[in-house]
């Protein structure tokens, strides 16, 4: 049995937390995943706050286990979404894709723990002294919004900057009982796991999305975005690769933005082959399987328990 | 020199430092977009500053301009007097 200081933080069996994908991470996957004893996450994405509410007391009635909002700090709706958590008294609100300074005081009034995704030590530093009481240190590797550092990297550098106190969660490139392994020797005491919760039984995307992740190999991500300032890891297609054509062409920020725009929407809701934009992160060709989220914690868990063991195997 | 150019100047060597646009001319009234400086970044180029001036930059939100961000750096060095 693996056990951290981030499960009794947290009030969870499994130091897990499921990434805060937007338009697919809601209530239904969340819930299945606090209930398999890990922290499910609804993301608020670009989404209305009513959504957002709605999505919190939906999860209520399909668990009385911990689970927490993914707040996106870009979106349009920031500021609503922001009241709404604190008003709701989510038990966590993990912050991404920002500086959620702003926002501390009143989410740490209302009793809630503030654990935001920090891609630099810099950042670490800020959120842990203003009273986040873990971070998610996401490696480059991860779908989604991605820093520059990898999580090899990025994950001992913050350990060393916000440790032993304030515990660190890596995220980025973990989808198996090694990646869970591997994040607690660089010093991470609990992982966060996007990609694979995707084709989750239970997660509610698009099937032509899932499919794409089952498929995916090694090779088959790339970054985009860059030159507007938000770079996104997104699987290699038509339309990804057109996106980069035109990132690199005289096309003017304005209408680059305007072809990113409902991009992802387009994939995980309506499965849009051509015009839908991917979200996944590099450790996709590692997900070869749809199951049940509980059937996945309980794999990864039992992985690294032997990795974990065997490890010293090494030491002479 | 004053102590607003003398801050002023500190902040636009760490701003050089990080591999600042050279053609980017850094004016009180650029602001953190045009240098090219997001949320992030500037969180960055802060707890920098900390180091540099010896303080702690505790910031609701990002401030616009540099020249409001030194100003800001500027209230804090007064206080610690």
């Amino acid at each position: 049995m693996i056990r951290t200081p981030l499960c009794d933080l947290v009030g969870i069996e499994y130091p897990i937390f499921q990434g805060g994908m937007a338009w697919i991470a809601n209530a239904q996957l969340a819930a299945a995943v606090s209930n398999a004893g890990g922290l499910g996450i609804i993301a608020a994405g670009n989404a209305e706050a009513a959504w957002v509410r709605n999505q919190i007391q939906t999860v209520r009635t399909m668990t009385d286990r911990p689970f927490g909002v993914n707040i996106m700090l870009l979106s349009p709706f920031a500021d609503e979404v922001a009241a709404v958590v604190a008003e709701e008294q989510v038990p966590v609100v993990v912050t991404g894709a920002g500086n959620p300074s702003k926002f501390m005081e009143s989410w740490l009034a209302a009793g809630i723990k503030v654990i935001p995704v920090t891609p630099s030590v810099a950042m670490a530093k800020l959120v842990s002294r203003q009273g986040a009481c873990a971070v998610i240190a996401e490696g480059g590797e991860s779908g989604g919004h991605v820093g520059d550092l990898t999580t090899m990297c990025l994950v001992p550098q913050i350990v060393d900057t916000v440790g032993p106190n304030i515990p660190v969660v890596a995220a980025g490139g973990i989808a198996d009982g090694r990646g869970i392994a591997a994040s607690f020797m660089l010093g991470a005491v609990g992982v966060q796991v996007g990609t694979r919760f995707l084709v989750a039984k239970e997660c509610t995307v698009h099937q032509n999305y899932k499919n794409h992740i089952l498929k995916a190999r090694d090779i088959d991500t790339m970054v985009t975005g860059k030159r507007l300032g938000h770079p996104v890891r997104s699987l290699k297609t038509p339309y990804t690769r057109q996106y980069a054509k035109y990132e690199y062409s005289t096309m003017s920020d304005e209408d680059l933005e305007a072809l990113g725009a409902g991009a992802l929407r387009r994939a995980a809701v309506d499965g849009d082959e051509k015009e839908g934009c991917y979200l996944a992160g590099q450790i996709a060709s590692l997900v070869t399987r749809e199951e049940p989220a509980a059937d996945m914690i309980r794999e990864m868990f039992a992985e690294a328990e032997q990795v974990l063991k065997g490890a010293g195997k090494w030491v002479k | 020199m004053s102590t607003t150019n003398n801050t002023f100047d500190r902040v636009v060597s760490i701003l050089r430092d990080n591999d600042i646009d050279e053609t980017i001319e850094l004016t009180p009234d650029s602001t953190f977009e045009e240098i090219g400086l997001d949320s992030l970044a500037v969180v960055e180029i802060a707890m920098q500053c900390e180091d540099e001036f010896g303080i702690t930059i505790e910031m609701e939100e990002n401030p616009k301009t540099l020249g409001q961000f030194v100003d800001f750096v500027n209230s804090l060095l007064e206080k610690k007097e």
